[in-house]
């Protein structure tokens, strides 16, 4: 299997793998984002109540986040990886550069947008995760019951969360850092593996590029609906 | 001749005696320069100047003077080759430049590991040599120049091919990369043999050696912010290094090789 590992540790590799695991959390991010909707849904939380015990008992869904951190990890681990051999790369840098010439500052700035993106990752999941689906911190949840079955409110939760403008502030930072850095990321994954062809490449662009907007600004919403209402 | 007044410039340029020694900036006035000299002419004048004083004269890579060997390479500006668009710095004219206010124009060697600095300007490129050496060659002897048409290459594909092979191996997609990445000069030299009929026999082969030995010269790994592309004097496209990474994985899948 010493080819496997070639493979893999070669910069191409470690670039799709990037790439692969990047492309798998987008599609996490298009079904948590329709869950997440159901808090704007008038009905004193009921919907997103029943949608968060779905997630946590569904069976399927638990095996996929668990694929879900592995991609996580390994997007993570790969880019440390990725950026200090970049790093090596150029030890001596530039008294003078004019890089914006060349490039987007957000292509350039992968690292720092995706370290954006963790520290609200982090500070997300010891807000929900960890109390809601894992039990890692104790947590009194309110029990309300819908149609006859109880359910733990998170709605309450996620309302009181959402009242603290510091934690909204960084949801809303961690929200920009997403946002451009899904639309470079987007589009760089393809030409990852390859796929770059002139008849569809302005089309992953653009996609990438109103994806982008639409993933940061309606993410936003929900913490800014709840803090404003 | 021009009828423009000279201008003047104060070049801040990287001294470094050789490659273990700390190099610094140093500043040369050069006066009187023509608009329509190349930028590698007024280098000239500031050696010959440097010369005449008796001093040591900054060592700088130059050799055809009309775009096509790839041998200047200085960093002027913040940028690989200077302002402008496809230009090698043989080509850039002094006349891009702005003269007011001292007119300093900071001028550095490549920066990346895998390029180190010789002396002053001059850095070792031979580690594109090295990942040329890898594979970067069609290893049968084809003979002399065989009939039109008898091997049938469609036109988009030969121009493809050809896009490819004008990379003159400058090292600008290097220098302007943020990762010192090598991807572009490399899938350039892969694309230009992948593309075509007499390539085929060695592609897997090829570009699983030459990534090998890219990865080994110690070039970063491509953030495809497309730097290298904007800044290379050929113009050579992105499209090549997506060429190398689809044959690097399907060379790698695959057993044939």
């Amino acid at each position: 299997m010493s080819w496997v590992k070639q493979t893999l540790n070669s910069t191409l590799g470690q670039k799709v793998i990037m790439s692969l695991t990047g492309l798998f959390l987008v599609t996490f991010l298009i079904v948590h984002l329709i869950g997440n909707l159901q808090i704007l849904k008038a009905d004193g939380g009921d919907a997103f109540n029943v949608y968060a015990a779905f997630m946590s008992t569904n069976g399927l869904i638990h095996a996929v986040s668990y694929g879900m951190y592995a991609a996580i990890i390994a997007h993570v681990v790969y880019a440390i990886t990725l950026t200090l051999r970049n790093k090596k790369a150029r030890p001596v840098s530039y008294a003078v550069q004019d890089a914006k010439a060349n490039s987007s500052w957000a292509s350039r700035s992968m690292m720092l947008l995706g370290s954006m993106i963790l520290v609200f990752l982090v500070l997300h999941l010891v807000h929900f995760w960890a109390k809601y689906k894992m039990g890692w911190i104790a947590y009194d949840f309110k029990m309300v019951t819908i149609e006859g079955v109880q359910y733990r409110d998170i709605a309450s939760l996620v309302i009181e969360t959402f009242k603290d403008p510091i934690a909204v502030g960084i949801y809303v930072l961690g929200l920009i850092g997403l946002g451009f850095h899904l639309n470079h990321g987007f589009q760089s994954a393809f030409q990852t593996l390859g796929l770059n062809h002139k008849s569809y490449n302005n089309f992953i662009k653009g996609f990438g590029a109103i994806f982008s907007i639409v993933m940061a600004v309606l993410y936003a919403v929900m913490p800014l609906y709840v803090f404003f209402s | 001749m021009s009828n423009h007044k000279g201008l003047n410039f104060t070049l801040k340029v990287w001294r470094q005696k050789n490659a273990a020694a700390k190099g610094e900036f140093k500043e040369y006035p050069v006066t009187n320069v023509s608009p329509d000299s190349s930028f590698l002419e007024m280098l000239d004048i500031m050696n010959e100047d440097l010369l005449h004083k008796g001093e040591d004269p900054v060592y700088f890579d130059h050799d055809c003077r009309e775009g096509i060997c790839g041998m200047c390479s200085l960093f002027i500006n913040g940028r690989p080759h200077g302002p402008g668009e496809e230009i090698t710095v043989c080509q850039l004219h002094m006349r891009e430049f702005n003269s007011q206010d001292g007119g300093v124009i900071t001028i550095e060697p490549w920066r990346a590991a895998a390029f180190p600095v010789i002396k002053d300007l001059v850095v070792d490129r031979t580690a594109f040599d090295r990942i040329q050496q890898a594979g970067g060659y069609v290893s049968i002897n084809t003979g002399g120049i065989p009939d039109a048409n008898a091997i049938p290459i469609p036109k988009e594909i030969a121009d493809k091919a050809m896009d490819a092979a004008t990379c003159i191996g400058c090292g600008a997609c290097v220098a302007a990369c943020k990762n010192a990445s090598a991807m572009l000069f490399v899938s350039a030299k892969v694309s230009q043999f992948s593309l075509l009929p007499q390539g085929q026999a060695e592609k897997s082969r090829r570009v699983l050696a030459m990534v090998n030995q890219m990865d080994e010269e110690g070039f970063g790994a491509c953030t495809n912010t497309g730097a290298c592309e904007a800044e290379c004097p050929k113009g050579v496209s992105l499209e090549n290094i997506a060429r190398m990474n689809r044959d690097y994985f399907g060379a790698a899948l695959s057993t044939e090789h």
